[in-house]
Parts: structure tokens; sequence; C-alpha cells
């Protein structure tokens, strides 16, 4: 009954504050919001910067491991991924993969 | 929208009735509460958009004096001749429709109790929440000599646009086998690594198209960003240009003007082109409103980027005191996505997150020689800091093509930024 409550009160809080979609900027994790400086929102960008919009999010946290690690060589990515602890990078993988064009 | 509302309201019955836990939105007029952004540089246009985006109940309005914004990134490209004004020239149509509400005249008063901007036309913007990116302002009295009149014939050319023109004009001028005298300032000042860039890059145009003259850069410093990643450049690609440490008499403490010379405690250098880069402090809004301190720039709460002088007032960019993060467009894009989701969450009642932000500069130190430097940065102890082990720059040993690659990341950058600002 409390839990029911809890979790009624939450979804409502979300309304609220506008989190209505899943996967919108308002339920952006620590830092996502900080990625889209460099890696476009826009499908029809045309860089050498890999788009995260819509990426499988275990091939996201792999290739910020392999940054991490040293494993893949990378300019600016090593350096990056070493700001971030593995449970964050799983939550900005999971909002990426969760977001839609 | 109307049956929107409507499901709002029963959800806000239902909430009352239900559940003592819930926050009560503190704007109870309106549906969700007026937003004034003032300044639409990457920090003050992006806000306005994530604010809309985050909870389009919200009525964000973007003041702005002028109707196209000039990008300073990549701008020393343009003193080099090596790109065109037009290319960092961007106009806000994109953000009318998100829509943002645009004010294209200048704020002119702030008043803080009463919550209200003041604009040059007349019109009067009643806020909920007040979010300043006004970017900054030539400290005029900062160098003795160096006034408005005096920036015509010396361009700091901080602030792109005409000051951009006017040293790339003086460049092309120039006989072969002049003199280009830079100054750089003491910290903090905008764009820590720019004057280097923009020694590299005019270094750079004076080897392929004056290759008899020479570069003087004086500093106020002895360190800088990127340091032995530029001076490593420099022996290598351009053997005429000269930095001047703060320790061996780099400092400028004066400009005369009528002989186009620069004094320093240890000597006159005397140019043929001055690019004097002065002190600077945020922009004159920003004390109107109350939130600079007496270092000029403006104390925040690094969470929520609230001023720590004025109640309700957010400030972001390079107006800001950011801690360890620079001022830089990355910055300025980064926290003004962190200040929109914390104005958002406070204007519905709730307790924003500890964000966490990242920074990326890249420098151009020819065409195709690119480096950078990165920081992940959270608060920590009322400051902005760096996460360990997340800063650096580029690797002091790399082959060309990295450097090569760097540059295209740096393209890539400026493209993918500006995009997402006013694409």
């Amino acid at each position: 009954m409390n839990a029911t409550r809890v979790v009624t009160a939450v979804a409502l809080v979300f309304t609220l504050t506008g989190h209505a979609s899943a996967a919108g900027p308002a339920d952006a994790p620590h830092g996502a919001l900080s990625c889209s400086g460099c890696h476009p929102a826009d499908r029809t960008a045309q860089t050498t910067v890999p788009r995260l919009i819509g990426r499988n999010p275990a091939d996201i946290v792999a290739a910020m491991q392999a940054f991490k690690s040293g494993q893949t060589p990378a300019t600016v990515m090593d350096r990056i991924a070493k700001g971030f602890s593995d449970d964050e990078v799983k939550a900005i993988a999971a909002w990426y993969g969760a977001q839609k064009d | 929208m109307a049956a929107k509302r409507t499901s709002r309201r029963q959800f806000l019955k239902t909430a009352a009735a239900g559940a003592a836990l819930l926050p009560l939105p503190a704007i109870a007029q309106g549906a969700g509460g007026r937003v004034v952004v003032v300044g639409g540089g990457f920090g003050g246009a992006s806000c306005a958009r994530f604010i809309k985006r985050i909870d389009p109940r919200i009525t964000v309005t973007l003041v702005e004096a002028n109707p196209t914004f000039i990008a300073c990134p990549f701008s020393n490209g343009v003193i080099a001749g090596l790109r065109d004004l037009k290319a960092q020239e961007f106009g806000y149509d994109k953000l009318a429709a998100d829509p943002v509400v645009l004010q294209l005249s200048p704020g002119t008063a702030i008043d803080p109790q009463g919550r209200t901007v003041t604009l040059g036309n007349g019109t009067r913007l009643p806020y909920d929440r007040l979010v300043l990116s006004p970017g900054i302002d030539i400290r005029w009295d900062g160098l003795p000599g160096y006034t408005e009149a005096a920036a015509e014939r010396m361009p700091h050319a901080w602030k792109a646009g005409e000051q951009t023109l006017l040293l790339r004009r003086q460049l092309e001028a120039m006989e072969d086998g002049g003199t280009v005298v830079m100054s750089a300032p003491a910290n903090p000042f905008r764009c820590p690594p720019g004057p280097y860039e923009r020694a590299s890059l005019i270094a750079y145009y004076l080897k392929t198209k004056k290759p008899k003259s020479k570069l003087i850069i004086l500093d106020a410093k002895d360190a800088f960003s990127k340091q032995r990643l530029f001076q490593n450049a420099w022996k290598a690609l351009y053997p005429n240009l000269e930095w001047v440490s703060l320790s061996s008499g780099g400092k400028v403490t004066s400009v005369d003007v009528a002989a186009m010379t620069l004094v320093t405690d240890f000597g006159r250098h005397k140019a043929d082109v001055a690019n004097v880069i002065p002190p600077q402090k945020a922009a004159r809004i920003a004390e109107l409103a109350g939130v600079a301190d007496r270092t000029g720039w403006c104390p925040i709460d690094p969470a929520t980027f609230e001023s720590k002088l004025q109640p309700n007032v957010h400030v972001v960019g390079d107006a800001s005191i950011a801690g360890a993060m620079p001022k830089s467009a990355f910055s300025a894009n980064a926290q003004a996505k962190v200040c929109a989701a914390a104005v958002a969450k406070l204007l519905a009642g709730g307790s924003p997150d500890e964000p966490k932000l990242i920074n990326t500069c890249y420098s151009l130190v020819a065409p195709d020689y690119g480096i950078s430097i990165v920081g992940v940065y959270r608060p920590a102890d009322g400051q902005i800091k760096e996460v360990e082990g997340s800063t650096g720059v580029s690797a002091l040993d790399a082959p060309s093509s990295t450097r090569a690659l760097e540059a295209t990341f740096a393209n890539d950058w400026f493209k993918t930024i500006t995009n997402e600002v006013f694409g």
C-alpha cells in the first residue's frame, strides 16, 4: 500500500515536472547532456564523430570501457571516460539508447 | 493543448488528495512559469532551448541585442584569412520555432526584487527565474592607454565581428618584414588557449604570405593552456614567433597608440600591427543585476548556476565563476543545459540533481594541426572541481596524423555545437 503510494507519487512528480518521455532531456543522467556538444543529435550531420542517439547501450558501455583502459586509442575520449564511473556510463548509455529520432 | 492542461489539473487534484509527499509547484500563476534569458550566445541560446525542451509549459523569452550572433570559436581562422566571417554568423529563427520568444533589444536594467528585466525598446519583462549569459566586456580601465578609440588602431578582436575583420585587414595591409605584436592578459579571461591559437594562425599566415615578418607575444603570465603543445609546435613550425613570459618582462603595462607601441616595465615594443587582448570582466548587465562581485565576475552555486548574490538569477558561460571550468563555448553550452534542468526543476518545486559537466577545447596550431584539452567536472566543496584523472591535453608525442585528426574533430565540433545551439 505504501509502496504503491510512493510509486504513484513518483509518477505524478514526473508528470508535473514534465518528465513525460522516458528519454527526454529532463531525464538525462549526470553528464549526458554534455555529450551532444560533439556527438551530433541531428541525423543529417556530416561529421566524423558518431551519433549516440538510438545506439545499443552495450556498445556505448564497451566503447567507454575500452577508452578508459587505453585498449582503444583515442584523442579525447580516453580522458573523458576517466571522468565517469561504470554506473554513470551505464546510465548515459541506456538514456541515449532509449532516445528516438 | 487544452486537454493536456485538464489532465494535469486532474493529476494535481489527485496528488493533493493522495500524496503529501508531493512537492508543490513554486509557481501558482501561469502554466509552468516565466523564464527570461539574457544573452543569445552559446550559453544563453542553449539554455533557452533546453528549458523549453525539458518543460514546454515554461514560457521562455530570449533577450539579445543583435539579430545575428557572431561566434568567437574559429574566428582566429578568419583573422588568418582561412575562413570567411560569414561562417561565424548564426541567426535565431530556429529558436523562435521552438518556441522561444525573441526580444531583439538589449537588456538595460534588472530589478531582482521586483523580478523584471527592462529592455532598450522600453519593454518590461517579468520573470520567475532569470538566466544571464551575457559574456564579457573589456575592462576599458584595465590597461592605461587602451581606450575604445585605441581599439580602432590596435584591435582586441576578442568579441568576433568588425574587430575580427579589422585585425585581418591590418595583417593583409602590412608589408612583408613587419612586426606583429600581441598582448595576452592575466587570468581569468575568455578562452584561455585563444591567444596562443591566434598567435599560431597569425604565424601561419605570415609564414605562407609574408615570411620575412615576425610575431611577438607579450604575456602577463608565466604559464598558459596547452603550453608545451603550443611551444613544441611553434619550435617546429614558426621560428619567427617569440613568446615573452611575465618573468621575462612580457606584461604590458600601457599602450601608446599614437606611437603604435606596447609598453612593458622592461621596454617598448613598436608594432606594425598590434593585437591587444585586454583584461576583461562579466558584461555590464551582470553588474546592473547585482550578480558580479569585486572581481568583476559572477559567483554561482555549482549545481544550479544560481547567483550567490541574488536569488532567482542564474549565470552561465564566460561571466560566471565556474571554478575549474574554463571560459569556453563548450563550457557555456554544457553549463546552460545543467542550468536549464535546474531551472525547470526549481520552477516545478523539485530539487535539482548534482550535475556532471564536460569541457572540450580544440585549438588549431595550423589548418591541419589540432590540439585539445578536456575535463570532466562536478560540484565539490561549493565549487566546480575536476574529476580526478579526467583532465588533460593531447599527447605531446603524437604523430602528425593524430594532429590532423584533431583538426578534423575541431571542425566537426564547431558544426555540431552551432547546430545544437542555433540549427
